[in-house]
C-alpha cells in the first residue's frame, strides 16, 4: 500500500536502534512503538539517554543501527528526508531556544513562512492563534529578552505548533524554570495532551506523568528498561532500577 | 633630477591614492564575497568542506602577504599566462582578505548558541535558511566591529602591492622620491594618506564595538 502521511496508525516506530558516541554507547536496542494520539512520558537518570533518544526521533542526533520512522517515513541521512520529518514534528527544548533578534510573533512566524509557504498575514493569523492558546498574545511584539521562563517556554510551545505538526517532542521543559513557573507550562501541555496531540515528553513531573501519559518509559543505562501505565509505573514497579530512581526522585 | 613642488608632490600622491583605495575596495568586497563561501562551508558540518575551508584558510594565513602577491603574479607565468600586476595584486589580496574574515566570521558564527541551530533545525528549516535567518543576523553583531577593523589590514596590504609593480601610493612615492631626493617629505605625506584613509575604520571600530556591547 502506498504510504500516505497523516494516515499512518503508528506515529514514531523505533526497531533495535543503537547509537555511540566514539566507543561510549548511548542507545541500546531500543524498541519503542508510538500509536497516533498517544502520549508518552520519559524518565530515568541522568545520562541515561533520554534528550539522546528524543533527538534521534527527529534527527537532531544520528543513530548508527537499527531503523526509526516517523509516520510511515523511515529517517535515514538523506537531510532531505530529516528536513521533511521536522516539519512534522516540534521540538520544545528544556532551555526554550527562542530565537533572541527576532518578536515573539516572529520566531513563530518565520518556519510556517519560509518552510510552508504561509504568507506573513496567514502566518501571523496562525501565530496569534496559539499565542492565544499559551495566554499570551500580548506579548507577541515584545523580544525574547523581556519575557520570564515560563513565558519563554509557552512561545516556544506556540512557535513549534504554528507548524501544526503531527507530533510533538518535548524534552525536559520545565527543568530550567523557576518553581512558581513550572505549573504554567505543565498546564498548557495538558491542553495539548487533551486535543489529542501524540506527545513524547521527557519529565520528571510525576503529576503530570499520572495526569496525562497513556505510558511511561523509564530509561536506564541506555535501555529501556521499564514500560508501564503511569498508575502501575509509580504504583508498583516492577524493575529494581525503577523503584530506586522513583525513591531517590519521591525522596 | 626634476623641480617638484611641494604641492605638486602632494597631488600626485593623492592621485595615486585613488588607485589604493580602488584596489582596497576590490580587495574588500571581493574578499567578503569569496569570504562568505568559505565561510558558510566551514560551518556546514559536511567534513569535506569544512576540510577544503580549514585548509585554504590556514594556507593564506600561514604564507606571508608578499609570498601571496609574488604566488599570484609569477605563478600564472609558469602556465604561460601572462597576468597584469593590477590583476594579480587583486586576485592576491582577495585571497587575504577572504581569509581572514572568513576565520572572523567563523568564531562569530561559533558564539552562537547551538540551541539557534538546533531551534531552526527541529523547525524544519534547511541548513541555509537557518544561517541566514536565525544564526547570520545574531553572528553579525558580534562580527562587525572585528570586520571594520580588519578593513585597515586590506588598505595596508595595497602596500605590498607596489613590488610587483602596481602604481598605488607607495609606488607613486617610490619613484617620486627617485625623482626628487627628497624621502622625508615624500614619504610623510604618503604616510600621512594612509593615516588619513586608516584611521577612520579603526576609530568607526571601536565606535561600533563601544555601540554594540552596549545595546
Ligand atoms: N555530543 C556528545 N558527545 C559525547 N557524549 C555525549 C554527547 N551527548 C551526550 N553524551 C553522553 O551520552 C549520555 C546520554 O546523554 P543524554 O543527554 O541523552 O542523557 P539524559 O538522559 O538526557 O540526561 P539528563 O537527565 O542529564 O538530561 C551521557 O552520558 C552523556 O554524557
Ligand atoms: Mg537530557
Amino acid at each position: 500500500m502506498p504510504h500516505v502521511p497523516g494516515t499512518q496508525e503508528t506515529a514514531v516506530k523505533l526497531v533495535g536502534v543503537n547509537k555511540w558516541y566514539g566507543k561510549f554507547q548511548v542507545l541500546r536496542n531500543l524498541n519503542l512503538s508510538v500509536a497516533r494520539g498517544e502520549r508518552i512520558v520519559v524518565c530515568g537518570p541522568s545520562g541515561s539517554g533520554k534528550s539522546t533518544m528524543i533527538r534521534c526521533i527527529n534527527g537532531l542526533e544520528e543513530h548508527q543501527e537499527g531503523r526509526i520512522l516517523v509516520d510511515g517515513t523511515e529517517l535515514t541521512d538523506d537531510g532531505k528526508i530529516g528536513d521533511a520529518i521536522r516539519r512534522e514534528v516540534g521540538m520544545v527544548f528544556q532551555h526554550f531556544n527562542l530565537f533572541p533578534h527576532l518578536t515573539i510573533l516572529e520566531n513563530c512566524t518565520l518556519a510556517p513562512m519560509k518552510v510552508r509557504g504561509l504568507s506573513k498575514a496567514e502566518a501571523e493569523e496562525v501565530a496569534m492563534h496559539y499565542l492565544t492558546r499559551v495566554r499570551i498574545p500580548d506579548q507577541a511584539g515584545k523580544y525574547p529578552g523581556a519575557l520570564s521562563g515560563g513565558q519563554q517556554q509557552r512561545v516556544a510551545i506556540a512557535r513549534a505548533l504554528c507548524m501544526k505538526p503531527k507530533i510533538m517532542l518535548f524534552d525536559e521543559p520545565t527543568s530550567a524554570l523557576d518553581p512558581e513557573m513550572v505549573k504554567e507550562v505543565l498546564d498548557t501541555m495538558v491542553g495539548l495532551a487533551g486535543d489529542g496531540m501524540t506527545m513524547l515528553c521527557v519529565t520528571h513531573e510525576m503529576g503530570f506523568a499520572r495526569q496525562v501519559a497513556d505510558r511511561v518509559i523509564f530509561m536506564d543505562k541506555g535501555e529501556i528498561v521499564e514500560e508501564a501505565p503511569p498508575a502501575e509505573f509509580f504504583d508498583n514497579p516492577k524493575n529494581e532500577r525503577s523503584r530506586q530512581f522513583l525513591a531517590q526522585i519521591l525522596h | 633630477m626634476r623641480q617638484f613642488t611641494d604641492w605638486q608632490i602632494t597631488t600626485l600622491l593623492l592621485d595615486a591614492a585613488v588607485w589604493t583605495v580602488v584596489l582596497s575596495l576590490i580587495a574588500f568586497v571581493g574578499g567578503a564575497l569569496l569570504g562568505l563561501v568559505v565561510t558558510v562551508m566551514r560551518v556546514s558540518g559536511k567534513k569535506p568542506l569544512e576540510r577544503l575551508s580549514a585548509g585554504f584558510i590556514a594556507a593564506v594565513q600561514s604564507i606571508p602577504l608578499l609570498m601571496l602577491i609574488f604566488l599570484c603574479f609569477f605563478g600564472p607565468a609558469v602556465v604561460g599566462v601572462e597576468i597584469s600586476p593590477w590583476v594579480a595584486a587583486a586576485t592576491a589580496l582577495i585571497l587575504f582578505a577572504a581569509a581572514f574574515l572568513a576565520e572572523i566570521w567563523r568564531s562569530s558564527i561559533q558564539a552562537v548558541p547551538r540551541g539557534q541551530w538546533e531551534a531552526g533545525k527541529a523547525l524544519g528549516l534547511r541548513f541555509l535558511q537557518v544561517f541566514r535567518d536565525i544564526v547570520a543576523p545574531q553572528a553579525l553583531r558580534l562580527a562587525v566591529p572585528p570586520t571594520v577593523g580588519f578593513s585597515v589590514q586590506v588598505v595596508k596590504g595595497t602596500a605590498l602591492t607596489s613590488i610587483i609593480g602596481f602604481v598605488e601610493l607607495t609606488k607613486a612615492g617610490t619613484m617620486l622620491n627617485n625623482v626628487t631626493f627628497r624621502p622625508f617629505f615624500v614619504f610623510a605625506v604618503v604616510a600621512l594618506v594612509y593615516f588619513a584613509l586608516c584611521y577612520p575604520l579603526s576609530y568607526a571600530s571601536r565606535l561600533l564595538e563601544r555601540r554594540l556591547a552596549s545595546r
